[in-house]
């Protein structure tokens, strides 16, 4: 039987890189086929030849055993090519039923909108794919993975042979991701396809019935889904072993505690937060996605106003109103959202490393010290393995992994005692994770204390001294690196915060 | 490991590349204006000499010196709609202090330029403390310095007849058996100070910065809000300085202008290549931009063709530098 799609030696090149070199993809109809690789594997290359961004160089596609020649994203979807981006295609001032049908408004009466038509026709497909969505609901309300679902429903929307999903979970947490997956199973018929990027490892084997490797712009290997563990991708993709990485050694209880958060409360969300965070600790915070776990950190350096509660620092009190006061004091915060919040994307690695401390130590007079700024930042390049041609590299041709590193070097050269990392290896790949791991690992040794907060629960079980748990702007429940587990952690970040009260 | 350089390159094109690109742009808007001067030279027999020229760099000065300040201000991503007006305000506070009040001249001069600054701290503290919206805060000031500039000066121009002295700062000439007015000089010098603020200062590097990213800037312990009140006040004081000027050239303050001087000069800005959404812009493209616009419109009224026609063809250079500059940039960025 032909392969609903299939890719035979694809190449393309850009100035001084080759992105693709002789790609083969096959997907069979009916599966779901996991395309995986670590970031600049050439997965955003593919993509872009098969919504016609780019032309190859060599080879072809075929879809339907026919060769095929997309001249661009419209021309894509035309030919049943769906493909949801990492990043949301979203207006976020207009409602679910907009964002869906946009550019294919129903019309009536020669050109005048018909909200009806419109609010009908969403209300249709949200039911026929279960989503828990309004059709008049304002986007930028929803959540994220509300949002995400959005994006699937207008996917779907167009008659699908083929959809591409680019880092579908790299936002949703456990409960997200098996609505989503439903979603997949039931798209998945005998005369359609699913490619499905992710970094998420775990989640492959449940819902991927082939996994293709692909590095360096190469391909790999297939394997089955059934009968491959997540080591045998994961060494295939990095092309080494990965060292599974001991669990954390505990904190002795009477190191010093650093910062105290005591009775935390906005306006909006958090309630009566209260933790400690020791010396040399790393304190994970899990919880479900919206459970106030940013609201946290960015309550504590002054990025969003607080109702109540104080935070001492070393046992002083302070008071923090903004995160340059938190800068100062040497608590460092680095957001969830490193696109937008975390980095200056259109400038060089150099000015993002200095960028905290370019006042402190990088001028004289007010002027800048360019060469001392470039030295620094070199220097963080190679204790750091930042992966970048020179310090001169705009951060925004960076792959994720690096892009983070380039945000822990900036507070690094702060010599923040407290950092609160917040989803530190958000759609990062299994080595970039790795690294960050012992640059975590390293820092808590040399006495900084962190915070971390994660939605991967391995992750918060595997680098954690102890963990927090959050649900619904409380915490619900504090857990020794001993006691925690998926299971017990699970059962906190799902608790009724009324009864964690009681 | 071996392979880790390719791949972070993946999107990207060499550095050295990218930065030989970005001098090519600069040289494009310095190579469009020295097209913009040949023309004129070829088809008029008046533009090219020492006269003209010297003429042309006289009449950019006042659009220079407000496009200095705001080059800073839109390469935050915010706007200065108020250095018009507030320019003749300024003017009209320099005629008070050194005709009627008697301030002798440097001090008034001073206090004229000081008075820009703090129009430019109360936009400065609108935009960053109450969090208007730029556009509205300086549109707001735009409107409350023409009604001081007249209620101030009692809607009667002020002369400076008695203080040649101050008319010398604009059309006097301090190098000597020339005349080479001052005003350009005072330029030029405006211009290596904003080039060094800009390029080589923490002010600068914030500005860059917040233009980028404004969040990720606050987030990076950086107190965004004061750095904008400190560029919208340093907007404010090359008001004040051209409002000096602009007195100074005429010989007396005149309260009624100055508005559509900021159109100008945001044009300048714009044609220099600094960018409306922030984070880009030189000062070299400022001043490039600035004499654009001078060029264009002397070598027009040389070619006597009347100023409607005039506004028509700026408006026509304002969209096909920007346009030019954006196709240069999709260029470099589709990888």
């Amino acid at each position: 039987m032909t392969p609903l799609l299939e890719a035979r030696g694809v190449s393309k090149g850009f100035p001084g890189v080759q992105a693709l070199a002789g790609m083969h993809i096959e997907l069979r109809r009916g599966e779901v086929l996991a395309v995986v690789g670590e970031n600049g594997a050439g997965k955003s290359t593919l993509m872009k030849l098969l919504t016609g961004i780019h032309q190859p160089d060599e080879g072809e596609f075929f879809l339907d055993g026919r060769p095929l020649q997309v001249n661009g994203p419209r021309d894509a979807l035309a030919q049943g090519l769906s493909i949801i981006h990492q990043e949301f295609n979203l207006m976020p001032d207009l409602t679910v039923a907009q964002n869906i049908f946009i550019g294919r408004e129903p019309r009536v009466l020669g050109g005048f909108l018909s909200d009806n038509a419109l609010t009908a026709r969403a209300r249709e497909l949200i039911d026929r794919l279960h989503l828990p969505l309004e059709p008049g609901e304002i986007v930028g309300n929803l959540t994220v993975a509300r949002q995400q679902m959005v994006e699937i429903a207008k996917a779907l929307s167009y008659d699908a042979k083929v959809l591409i999903m680019d880092e579908p979970t790299a936002a949703l947490n456990d409960a997200e991701v098996e609505v989503l997956h439903d979603l997949i199973r039931r798209f998945r018929s005998p005369e359609t396809g699913v490619i499905y990027i992710s970094h998420r490892m775990d989640e492959l084997k449940r819902i991927a019935d082939r996994i293709t490797v692909i590095r360096d712009g190469r391909y790999v290997d297939t394997l089955d889904a059934d009968g491959t563990t997540v080591r045998d991708v994961v060494v295939r993709m990095v092309g080494r072993e990965i060292a599974a990485g001991a669990g954390p050694e505990g904190v002795r209880d009477d190191r010093p505690a650093v910062l105290s958060v005591r009775g935390l409360t906005t306006k909006t969300l958090l309630r009566d937060v209260s933790f400690e965070l020791r010396e040399g600790e790393i304190l994970g915070v899990a919880g479900l996605m919206g459970a106030g776990r940013t609201e946290v950190a960015r309550a504590i350096v002054g990025a969003d106003p607080v109702v109540s509660g104080e935070v001492a620092l070393r046992g002083k009190p302070v008071h923090i109103t903004n995160p340059a006061e938190a800068a100062r004091l040497g608590i460092g915060y680095l957001s969830e959202d490193r696109k937008h919040l975390g980095l200056l994307l259109e400038q060089d690695v150099t000015a993002n490393v200095a960028l905290s401390s370019v006042r402190d130590l990088f001028q004289s007079w007010g002027f800048v010290r360019r060469g001392a700024m470039r030295a620094k930042a070199t220097e963080m390049v190679g204790a750091l393995g930042i992966r970048t041609p020179s310090v001169d590299q705009t951060v925004k041709h960076l792959s994720g992994g690096n892009q983070q590193k380039v945000v822990l070097a900036k507070w690094l050269v702060k010599d923040c005692d407290v950092l609160i990392v917040d989803e530190p290896t958000r759609g990062i790949d299994v080595g970039a994770k790795e690294e960050i791991y012992r640059l975590l690992n390293e820092l808590a040794a040399q006495g900084k204390s962190i915070v971390m907060i994660s939605s991967e629960l391995p992750e918060v079980l595997r680098m954690s001294h102890r963990v927090i748990v959050m649900s619904e702007g409380r915490v619900t429940g504090e857990l020794a690196a001993a006691q925690a587990t998926q299971e017990s952690v699970m059962e906190l970040a799902t608790l009724r915060p009324e009864a964690a009260q009681t | 490991m071996s392979t880790s350089m390719t791949k972070s390159e993946t999107a990207a094109p060499a550095p050295a590349l990218r930065a030989a690109r970005g001098r090519i742009q600069q040289f494009l808007a310095f190579a469009g204006l020295i097209i913009i001067f040949a023309f004129f030279s070829v088809v008029s027999p008046n533009f090219f000499n020492y006269g003209n020229v010297t003429n042309i760099l006289f009449s950019t000065v006042v659009i220079g010196l407000l496009a200095l300040g705001t080059t800073f201000v839109i390469i935050t991503g915010g706007i200065d709609l108020s250095i018009g007006t507030g320019m003749a305000l300024c003017a009209v506070m320099s005629g008070k202090f050194i005709v009627d009040f008697g301030i002798p001249l440097p001090l008034g001069v001073l206090l004229a330029i000081l008075f820009g600054g703090l129009l430019g701290l109360i936009n400065g503290v609108n935009v960053a403390v109450l969090r208007l919206p730029p556009f509205i805060a300086t549109l707001a000031m735009m409107l409350v310095a023409q009604g001081l500039a007249l209620v101030v000066s009692r809607s009667t121009p002020i002369y400076f007849s008695d203080h040649p002295a101050y008319i010398d700062l604009s059309i006097g000439s301090l190098v000597p058996g020339s005349n080479f007015p001052n005003a350009v000089l005072v330029l030029a010098f405006a211009a290596v100070v904003a080039g060094v603020l800009l390029n080589k200062t923490v002010l600068g590097r914030y500005t860059y910065s917040i233009g980028s990213n404004e969040e990720a800037t606050a987030l990076s312990g950086i107190d965004v809000g004061r750095w904008k009140i400190a560029i919208y006040t340093l907007a404010g004081l090359f008001t004040g300085l051209a409002g000096v000027m602009i007195s100074a050239r005429l010989g007396s303050a005149q309260p009624a202008t100055g508005m559509g001087y900021e159109l100008q000069a945001i044009a300048a800005v714009v044609i220099g290549g600094t960018s409306l959404s922030g984070g880009k812009g030189t000062i070299v493209g400022t001043v490039i931009g600035a004499l654009i616009i001078s060029v264009l419109n002397n070598g027009l009224q040389i070619m006597s063709i009347p100023q409607e026609w005039q506004n028509v063809i700026l408006g026509i250079v304002i969209l096909l530098a920007v346009y030019v500059d954006m196709a240069r940039r999709r260029a470099t960025t589709t990888t």
